[in-house]
């Protein structure tokens, strides 16, 4: 009951007039950031974090706080409109999003990310009310082999992924792979893979690098190709009665929120998780949980819905290690911690004793500033297919603009965008000799996690494999793992056996 | 198509050759009671890379159905002049961002690619290549407070600083 | 429009160029400042980083903003590299603390003499302390070496930050001094490490107070002993290890440098601005909440500081 109160006050402490305000200007701000390809929610809380100094604590995690979604909401639109995933909290809403945007359907796809980002907000605040405490000790348990576990089953859920070309795709995975264990060795402390000793690559290839690369200039070269550069990109209308429909239409995917918004939540409060590994197994789970999984990859709504939901409920997911561990969850909670430690608040243990009114007003705000992110979005987006209306030789240029720069921000250094334009020009020569693309991006991502928490699980073990099998968390997301790891070839078999068996003569 | 196959796929398997080299700057093999070295991760994965590679190349080897120096349905002497015209402007106008600066590097490639590209008239051109610097400097210098590279031209920005920041 | 106010912009500079200085005015900053961070999003450094420039922007101590940049990679080599590739430039410091030394003793062909670069101001030493669960049992040092004697070999686990770091190096002095062997498991950040201590996955840690002092609270781990010169105040119940009678104790730096060759009027500017920043209320406040120690240094202070550091990880390494 007490909780309820404490929540209840800080819904109060929102809804103030300067805090009203300061959401209202945080969400716009965070959505223009969020859809540059290049910037997400990190660059937008660390670049304004100095100016919350000019506001009371309370009302700078509240401005925070919308940046925060605003930019999450942001991270979609580029996602479905341009391809581009501003984040790699985006990824998994590009495999369907983009598709669906270049059927003619942007406002649907656009619709349907606002929708569903609602609803995984909604329902982690409730599980965060809830839940929060003894939460906290389940992070607390999750060590190395639990972490790998996590991988690898992340990993699984998207094993069917990749195209029918079983080389290509296991190259792909294999080079992504090899491109995330670039720069420094934390297990050994020192630097790797220094392809031809330029010092570009001690901080490793960047995600953003990659992904921008293929989705951003590579996936330009092919719609000029494709298109011999003339047409525009997407014919898509809006008016109020498509909205409307498209909401209505949206209640046979309500399931698949769910399921995303649990899975976000859940694998979101895990330390060093974070969203994406959430959106990733939320796309997986729905694709599993489909009638018609042909349908994803080529413009399924729940394909969009999933990972929006699950991104979004692992955003606040996120919040719970970082308040009551001082973990950061993601590259963003990172931030905010540094913000707390300015506003002279500890996070840790004690901050939910110590510092109530700030735990639980943080919580109302990112609750409200998720509520004013779906309206003020639904608002823009008119304006954002007035966009995609543009002939494509004036859109076109302006993108590779967006590209070169989104490169460049996130390590303000040139060897970055030299790097983006190798991966663009060279991910489009691979892509018409349909090398699947997604699977490298997505190693790119899970490689550096996978790999650091296996080392240091057998260093914990003496090199003893059992760590991984032998601990009651961590052995039976292994063994769920290993199942989905095996269930395609489970399944080609008995395809076959089937096909063996009908075809004897009777 | 299927030259450009057994061209990249003879690419691919040098470069994971050179990331297997690279890799065993670190050890690649097995610490007793520490685990996997720290080279050894990509250099197995680069392994498999070099496996797939050559997996790619005998298959398409094998496929006789296609003389091999050929390179049709790959690209097409338009598609050709296209990619060339977009990707080597990309990658002078990369270069020249070393020199001299995102503002003046940027609007020419917006010229270029407005007027020779696109085949729209000056005024759309001029207008576009003008406004794109403009925002690019008042979103992410001022706003944002990102410095972009400005190379030679650095010092003719002291006093829009002083004037905005 | 643009073009013109990049005419008249240049019009100003070449003018401003022509007409010789009388007096030598001030030097102050033209551009928005470089502000390097040797160290990833969210560590120690980071947080000390962002703090700074936030006093800095508060009290608008400086005309241009600072603007960070996390250079975290290869332990620090890339910031070292940048900043020499960055000699001579008077709009670029960086944030440091110990791999400043020992970064360029264990990747020599990096070619990295820091005694080359620009001292600014030594904001702070960080004191590190060893710590063990609360319901472990062990209260003191000697409890702690026959607890680890009494497990196998390679049994024993100490979380640190990093391979090669601070936390590497106190723990091999603690193996070596008393005849221990205790294995390091390297983690990506100091929380991580905490974290991992109060969980129970690791045995004990030599973590900065900032980075445990939240599971202290909570009454989840306990400190036995500080590598200081004296008792901490937030820990009085921590003896010294040169109580217990080694003559050994380790700090980290928490300082600002400027690129080499950063001319003299640019390294003055900077150095009064940090030494106004070491004054004001937050930066006293922080330092007392986190038990930092380590009064302002600066120049040549700053640079024999150095000096002696490098040559004590130089032993340090050796071992």
């Amino acid at each position: 009951m007490e909780i309820a109160t404490l929540l209840l006050d800080g819904f109060f402490l929102a809804f103030e007039p300067l805090n009203l305000l300061l959401i209202i200007g945080g969400v716009v701000l965070g959505l223009f950031i969020g859809a540059m390809p290049g910037l997400g929610s990190v660059n937008g809380v660390a670049i304004l974090l100095p100016m919350t100094y000019l506001v009371p604590p309370t009302s700078a995690v509240i401005f925070l706080g919308a940046i925060y979604y605003g930019a999450m909401y942001g991270g979609a639109i580029s996602s479905i409109m341009l391809g581009i995933p501003g984040a790699s909290t985006a990824v998994a809403t590009t495999f369907d999003g983009r598709p669906m945007a270049l059927k003619g359907e942007a406002d649907k796809a656009l619709v349907a990310a606002a929708t569903a980002s609602f609803v995984g907000g909604s329902i982690s605040v409730v599980l965060f009310t809830l839940f929060a405490p003894p939460l906290a000790d389940v992070a607390l348990a999750f060590s190395a082999p639990e972490e790998f576990a996590l991988m690898l089953l992340a990993f699984a859920t998207f094993v069917g992924l990749g195209g029918d070309d079983i080389p290509k795709t296991f190259f792909s995975i294999f080079i992504g792979l090899v491109f995330s264990a670039v720069g420094l060795d934390i297990i050994s402390g020192e630097p790797r893979l220094i392809f031809m000793d330029l010092p570009g690559f001690f901080h490793g290839i960047n995600f953003l690098v990659l992904a921008i690369g293929i989705y951003g200039i590579g996936e330009m070269l092919w719609t000029i190709e494709t298109t011999k550069g003339k047409v525009k990109i997407s014919q898509a209308h809006i008016t109020v009665q498509r909205i409307l429909d498209t909401l209505i239409s949206l209640k046979n995917g309500i399931k698949v929120m769910i399921m995303g918004s649990f899975l976000g939540y859940f694998v979101g409060i895990l330390p060093a998780a974070g969203a994406t590994p959430g959106a990733l197994m939320a796309y997986g789970v729905a694709k599993g949980m489909s009638k018609d999984p042909e349908s994803f990859g080529k413009g399924n709504t729940n394909g969009v819905l999933a990972p929006e939901a699950a991104n979004n409920a692992a955003s606040t997911g996120s919040m719970l290690p970082m308040l009551t561990l001082g973990i950061p969850g993601s590259p963003t909670t990172a931030i905010l911690l540094g913000g707390m430690v300015i506003w002279g608040l500890d996070p840790g243990p004690m901050l939910f004793v110590e510092h109530k009114e700030f735990v639980w007003g943080l919580i109302a705000s990112l609750y409200a500033a998720n509520f004013f992110a779906v309206i003020i979005n639904l608002a823009f987006i008119p304006a954002f297919l007035w966009v995609l209306r543009m002939p494509f030789t004036i859109l076109a240029p302006i993108i590779f603009v967006l590209c070169i720069i989104g490169g460049y921000a996130p390590t303000q250094d040139m060897h970055d965008v030299w790097l983006m334009l190798v991966f663009g020009i060279v991910g489009y020569l691979m892509r018409k000799l349909d090398y699947p693309m997604a699977p490298a991006v997505l190693a790119i991502v899970l490689g550096p996690l996978a790999e650091t928490s296996m080392r240091q699980s057998l260093l914990m073990s003496s090199g003893s494999f059992e760590i991984f099998f032998f601990r009651p968390i961590s052995g039976s997301i292994m063994a769920i793992a290993i199942t989905l790891l095996f269930m395609p070839l489970i399944n080609s078999f008995n395809k076959t056996m089937r096909r063996e068996i009908s075809s004897w003569p009777l | 198509m299927r030259r450009a196959e057994l061209i990249m796929a003879t690419l691919m398997a040098a470069f994971s050759l050179y990331t297997m080299w690279k890799s065993a700057e670190l050890e690649i093999g097995w610490i007793p009671s520490e685990g996997p070295g720290g080279g050894a991760f990509p250099f197995w994965l680069a392994v498999g890379m070099f496996i797939c590679c050559m997996l790619i190349f005998i298959r398409q080897f094998r496929q006789a159905d296609e003389p091999i120096n050929s390179l049709k349905n790959y690209m097409d002497r338009q598609t050709f002049v296209l990619f060339a015209l977009v990707a080597g402007s990309l990658t002078i106008t990369i270069g020249l961002i070393d020199f001299v600066g995102v503002y003046v590097a940027i609007p020419l490639f917006m010229i270029f690619y407005l007027r020779v590209i696109g085949d729209h008239r000056w005024l759309l051109t001029g207008t576009i290549a003008t406004a794109t610097p403009l925002l690019l400097f008042f979103f992410f210098e001022i706003a944002l407070k990102i410095t972009l590279p400005k190379g030679v031209t650095e010092p003719m920005f002291y006093p829009l600083y002083s004037m905005f920041l | 429009m643009f073009i013109t106010k990049l005419l008249k912009g240049f019009a100003i500079v070449s003018l401003a160029t022509t007409i010789p200085f009388v007096a030598s005015a001030e030097w102050t900053p033209k551009k928005p400042i470089d502000f390097v961070i040797m160290a990833g999003k969210g560590g120690g450094a980071d947080k000390m980083a962002r703090l700074m420039q936030s006093v800095i922007t508060k009290n608008k101590m400086s005309p241009m903003p600072l603007t960070p940049i996390n250079k975290s990679g290869g332990t620090g080599a890339e910031a070292l590299v940048h900043l020499k590739q960055k000699t001579g430039d008077d709009h670029t410091i960086m944030v440091t603390l110990n791999s400043f030394y020992t970064t360029p003793m264990r990747q020599s062909k990096l070619g990295i003499d820091v005694m080359t670069f620009s001292p600014i101001g030594r904001m702070a030493e960080d004191t590190f302390l060893l710590w063990v669960k609360s319901d472990s049992g062990i209260t003191n040092v000697d409890e702690f070496v026959a607890a680890v004697k009494a497990t196998k070999d390679g049994e024993w686990l100490m979380g640190g930050t990093g391979s090669g770091s601070e936390d590497n190096i106190l723990t091999d002095y603690l193996n070596e001094t008393y005849g221990l062997k205790i294995k390091y498991i390297p983690y990506k950040g100091g929380g991580a490490v905490a974290k991992a201590l109060a969980g129970g996955h690791i045995q004990s840690t030599v973590n900065n107070p900032s980075e445990q002092d939240g599971f202290y609270k909570a009454g989840k781990t306990r400190p036995l002993a500080a590598f200081t010169d004296k008792r901490l105040a937030m820990y009085p119940e921590a003896p010294t290890f040169k109580e217990l009678g080694k003559d050994f104790s380790y700090f980290m730096q928490r300082s600002v440098v400027g690129a080499p060759g950063m001319s003299k009027e640019a390294a003055a500017y900077y150095q009064k601005l940090f030494a106004d920043v070491y004054k004001t209320a937050e930066w006293q406040s922080y330092r007392t909440k986190k038990s930092l120690q380590g009064e302002f240094l600066t120049g040549d202070g700053l640079k024999s500081y150095w000096s002696n550091a490098i040559n004590v990880h130089k032993g340090l390494l050796k071992k």
